[in-house]
């Protein structure tokens, strides 16, 4: 038996691939189905050097990253809807900061309270417009154990790319479910540190000054540098500004700087695509029945295949676009009421040939489920 | 290999999750298969119908959950009466005889089995009760050697109750081959 061979929690997998990445500050609040994250996190990360802070509410919890990353750390927090509600005011001020760190959302049933151990995707939209004012967000998702690590190396890799927060929108499902993890070597996956200045001590450095390339390079806080910064509008020096240029250059850079490389953001994989008369699009645990119907009706004649999106925001709307144009039916597959479904039809050329296969009771859709539904929409009845 | 899903059921605390653990990490760790593991629970910790869900196969699972179980065990009456009719047809149920009557036949082979009296008997601690179940287990499915479940007790388990669990795997073993059908 080979040492890197595990067999896990998808929450494992979540711990693993962020201690891969370099994660060395967690704060959080345990809540149903996240609480794992926490619990190994909490053995693991004094092991490697790193903090582990349980905090007294998810509010507190969010805070802290934003503040330990700022200090030059990798940060992450993880939390279900309910606390992920909590943190959306820190979020946007991490936004508006530009603070690179990561928040787990490990989705259950809601909204408020609702089912603490059942499956759901309803916080789709929460991650994307939870917090107010117009902004830009990355989230990102992955069905299985394997993908899981590597999303979440991803998830820290892109929050120092772009200076943003990440958030990865797991679900009960896959965050209990035990599975094969093989965890890869040291250097196998690339990793992005944290871009710092080159201003020297005693030099100003401007924190909000944008290099050439877009990139703000940071400086570790508390270090050789003093500067400010603020969820107001603010100017290079990290100063409050009401200047109409400087509020409408900074709100242009925070929506651009994620937007415009929404194609360099898109991860996503496809099974049998090229082809398919029906094309169904799922994402996290969801798509893992999707894939089960795809592999067993295509021994049978039928012409389906899997979109499975792991960027669910920026969405992915050229690729999603291009991949819907020749199927004649499109299934979004997905445990809420059509959240990444408005996204497809939004962006598609036809968006009558759109439907959903959903499943909102807090148990994971079946592929009986979905068979059932594509037959309804086939005509051929169930 | 043929895909075998399983559920095991019974009470919370009975241990029914971690013989499921075992079991799977069993397969993936010392026999080179794939496993998928997950459980349905409310939120009490103790108490209430406990629902665990393995599959085991030589190719990548999907969908992770058994809706029609070849085998399928149940430790208690409620668990019984909660989960006996999605019993695959053809396939294996498993009940412990002091607990579970049996009401109805199915379509399957129903083998009724004194586990928890013969752990109380021979070994006395009821907590070993999910090892012996899984002796049951693997030695009416052969789905993966007792070697290998050996394996992944001696990693989990402190060493002082090393022996009673693996007495335990062993009475499952023994007493499969006396079952009632």
């Amino acid at each position: 038996m080979k040492d890197n061979i595990k067999f896990v929690q998808g929450n494992e997998a979540c711990v693993e691939g962020a201690l891969y990445a370099g994660l060395d500050f967690f704060a959080g609040y345990p809540i149903t189905p996240s609480t794992e994250i926490a619990e190994h996190l909490s053995y693991r990360l004094p092991q490697s050097g790193g903090k582990f802070i349980q905090m007294e509410d998810e509010i507190a919890s969010m805070c802290a990253i934003i503040g330990a990353s700022l200090t030059g750390h990798k940060v992450m927090t993880a939390t279900s809807g309910p606390g992920f509600s909590l943190m959306q005011e820190a979020l946007g001020y991490a936004i508006m900061t530009e603070i690179p760190c990561v928040i787990v959302d490990v989705q259950r049933g809601g909204p408020s309270t609702g089912l603490p151990t059942s499956v759901s995707q309803g916080d789709v939209n929460q991650a994307r417009w939870g917090a107010h004012g117009d902004h830009a967000v990355i989230a990102l998702t992955a069905s299985n154990h394997q993908d899981i690590f590597a999303i979440t190396v991803e998830a820290f890799n892109l929050a120092e790319t772009y200076r943003t927060p990440v958030i990865l929108l797991f679900d009960e499902v896959t965050g209990h479910m035990r599975e094969r993890l093989v965890v890869p070597e040291e250097g196998e996956i690339p990793l992005v540190g944290r871009l710092r200045t080159s201003v020297p001590e005693g030099v100003d450095y401007h924190p909000y000054l944008p290099r050439e390339d877009g990139r703000l390079p940071m400086s570790d806080f508390g270090g050789v540098h003093r500067y400010n910064v603020t969820g107001l509008f603010h100017d290079m020096w990290g100063f409050p500004s009401n200047n109409p240029g400087v509020v409408q250059g900074l709100l242009r850079h925070l929506m651009d700087k994620i937007n415009n490389n929404a194609h360099q953001i898109a991860r996503y994989n496809e099974y049998f695509v090229e082809d398919a008369q029906v094309l169904l699009i799922s994402y996290g645990s969801a798509a893992r029945s999707a894939l089960h119907v795809v592999q067993n009706r295509r021994p049978r004649g039928e012409r389906v295949g899997l979109l499975e999106l792991q960027t669910l925001w920026p969405f992915p709307v050229d690729l999603v676009r291009e991949r819907c144009r020749a199927p004649e039916i499109v299934m979004v597959v997905e445990m809420n009421m059509g959240q990444v479904l408005q996204a497809v039809k939004l962006g598609v050329d036809d968006p009558e040939k759109v439907f959903l296969a959903n499943r909102i009771d807090g148990s994971l859709i079946t592929p009986t489920d979905i068979r059932n539904i594509l037959r309804v929409i086939q005509g051929k009845g169930v | 290999m043929n895909r075998c899903r399983m559920v095991f059921s019974g009470s919370g605390g009975q241990g029914v999750i971690t013989a499921a653990i075992i079991l799977a990490e069993a397969a993936v760790l010392h026999e080179g298969l794939m496993a998928v593991q997950s459980q349905s629970y409310g939120p009490e910790a103790r108490g209430g119908a406990t629902r665990t869900d393995v599959i085991i196969w030589d190719s990548q699972i999907h969908f992770p959950k058994a809706n029609e179980p070849n085998v399928l065990v149940c430790l208690t009456q409620e668990a019984y009466n909660k989960f006996y009719t999605i019993i695959r047809p053809g396939g294996l149920l498993i009940t412990d005889s002091r607990f579970v009557r049996i009401e109805r036949k199915v379509d399957a082979r129903q083998v009724e089995l004194p586990m928890y009296e013969k752990v109380m008997e021979t070994i006395k601690r009821p907590i070993v009760l999910n090892i012996c179940m899984l002796g049951v287990v693997v030695a009416l499915t052969r789905v993966v050697q007792p070697e290998s479940l050996l394996k992944v007790l001696k990693a989990r388990i402190p060493a002082g109750f090393l022996d009673i669990n693996t007495q335990a795997l062993e009475l499952g073993m023994a007493l499969s081959r006396e079952g009632r059908t």
